[in-house]
């Protein structure tokens, strides 16, 4: 599946290969074996329950959470497995910045919340730190609705704004790539809207992992989509070509709103 | 309105009566408590009584000796809980693996806040008092204390912290924070009202307690203000306790032993109201 993409623009960011995970005696992910690149979107979509969220969490390894884990295979970061012993996943982490569904700021100022990152890695300078504050929250799209209020909890924000924040905490430690765990799917329409846009504009410069219950919001800004069903890869590619020309019947049922 | 309906009416006005009786009965008999201690030690707790040592005039006893001997006591019970039961918490909660070792702590802990007070008295005398022999200086009273209330502390910094939602620690380890910046800057900031509120509350189980001090051997009579955590002292509790068991002798101590649980009741009132104020204040939102 992998030689039907064309990557010659891109670099490649992730190789997964191979890669087999379970819970316990439960086998949630199959044989998945394909390509994160450079600064595109790629999309993660499916239906409830297929293993997209078991997934992305295995590319920063928060997946480890979970008590009962086993995986074989690899994924190769920058051309190194991730599962390796001497890579730390504090150091992994810093690099790969994560979204959760749900807008999990801390009950903190919203300067903190942005800072934070920062501050445990070691950052001490004010100036520093209120220059990292600003840079993020512009980056995130959210500088011009918060910058007369850095001091005020973030809970007094919308869960929209919340969620833009969550973005700015994990871009103020610079990473590599961005992972979104349905990071719209307690949001709004507009506010669904202003992270999308906000995607499609941070793609120039970070590497963004996304997963979706929706495929229109794949359709609009992923370059490539996988689609996973009961732990397996069903296909992979393009995202213009799997919503044209999808290949598997599996696919265009899924994508055609027959189940799901 | 049909039979049936009236009875069930009737019922319902009975039953609310029983429960409000029921809910009465505990107002009732603290009711009885104060106006009994009140009127015992009228003309006998008075700011003389607060300021002056013990006596074998009762006239000119007073309960100095004992609210320093407490206070001191606490100073000792309160860092040691906080950093064992704290500490204890944490590695439950934030470092032991959910498995048998950590299953076996917590039942053990359970079970530690089951064993009766006189019997940690016991433990205190052979580990503090005889073997490390501290004897029974407020060093041994505070660390033999310290164990009676340990699991309290234990139990409710686990609370404290279990309260603590993932997504919180999630949004932290996900920026390559490691297990102690975790608990360092999300876990215990967010803890900290509950932990606090347990301990005071443990605290003031601490300084009404009298058992194991009584099996520690604390003097009857000391006619010495304690100053270091060396010198033998008494506590409210006990000097109630020997005061009601001079009563037949001396009549005049059930008005001092009566003077002196107002005094204990009050401090165990405004421990637990800082308790609830800290509790309060602090109680956060997610």
């Amino acid at each position: 599946m992998k030689n039907l993409i064309n990557n010659k623009e891109n670099k490649v960011i992730y190789d997964v290969k191979n890669l087999n995970l379970w819970y316990g005696s439960d086998q949630a992910l199959k044989n998945l074996d394909f390509t994160i690149n450079e600064n595109e979107v790629t999309a993660i979509i499916g239906p409830s329950g297929c293993g997209k969220s078991t997934f992305i969490k295995t590319l920063n390894r928060m997946i480890e959470m979970v008590p009962s884990v086993k995986t074989t295979g690899e994924i190769l970061y920058r051309g190194t497995n991730l599962f390796d012993k001497s890579i730390g996943v504090e150091e992994l982490r810093t690099k790969v910045g994560m979204v959760f569904q749900k807008p999990n700021p801390f009950p903190k100022s919203i300067f903190e919340n942005v800072v934070y990152g920062a501050k445990i890695h070691g950052i001490r300078n004010k100036n520093q730190l209120m220059e990292i504050a600003e840079n993020s929250l512009k980056s995130a799209a959210l500088w011009d609705e918060v910058k007369d209020r850095l001091n005020d909890n973030a809970y007094g924000l919308s869960g929209g704004q919340q969620q833009r924040l969550c973005i700015a905490r994990s871009l103020a430690i610079q990473p590599d790539v961005l992972l979104m765990d349905e990071p719209t799917s307690a949001l709004d329409p507009i506010a669904t809207n202003r992270i999308e846009e906000l995607v499609e504009k941070l793609k120039k410069d970070y590497t963004i992992v996304i997963v979706t219950h929706s495929m229109h919001q794949a359709g609009r800004i992923s370059d490539k989509t996988a689609f996973f069903l009961s732990g397996e890869v069903v296909e992979f590619g393009n995202t213009k070509d799997i919503f044209s020309n999808p290949k598997d019947k599996r696919t265009e049922d899924y994508i055609t709103g027959r189940f799901g | 309105m049909n039979n049936r309906t009236k009875t069930r009416l009737l019922l319902d006005k009975l039953a609310h009566k029983a429960f409000l009786l029921s809910a009465l009965f505990a107002l009732l008999i603290l009711g009885i408590l104060i106006y009994r201690m009140g009127t015992q030690s009228i003309g006998w707790l008075n700011f003389e009584f607060l300021k002056n040592n013990l006596s074998i005039f009762p006239e000119k006893s007073g309960i100095y000796g004992a609210i320093i001997g407490s206070l001191r006591l606490m100073a000792v019970i309160a860092p040691v809980t906080i950093i064992l039961g704290v500490s204890t918490a944490i590695y439950l909660e934030e470092y032991a693996h959910k498995g048998k070792l950590q299953s076996f702590i917590n039942m053990n802990i359970s079970n530690l806040s089951g064993v009766p007070s006189v019997i940690f008295g016991l433990l205190g005398l052979t580990v503090f008092g005889r073997m490390l022999n501290l004897g029974s200086s407020i060093l041994a009273g505070g660390l033999t204390m310290s164990l009676l209330v340990l699991p309290i502390v234990v139990v409710s910094s686990q609370e404290a912290i279990r309260a603590v939602p993932n997504y919180l620690r999630d949004a932290s380890y996900a920026m390559g924070a490691s297990n102690w910046t975790v608990i360092r800057t999300v876990v215990l900031p967010s803890a900290v009202p509950g932990i606090l509120t347990g301990t005071i509350l443990s605290l003031s189980r601490a300084i009404g307690e009298t058992a194991p001090l009584v099996v520690l051997g604390i003097p009857t009579l000391i006619l010495k203000v304690p100053t270091s955590v060396m010198d033998d002292f008494t506590t409210l509790p006990i000097q109630i306790y020997y005061w009601t068991l001079d009563t037949v002798l001396t009549p005049e101590y059930a008005n001092l032993a009566a003077a002196t649980s107002i005094v204990l009741i009050i401090m165990l009132f405004l421990m637990n109201s800082f308790a609830i104020y800290i509790r309060n204040k602090f109680q956060k939102r997610y």
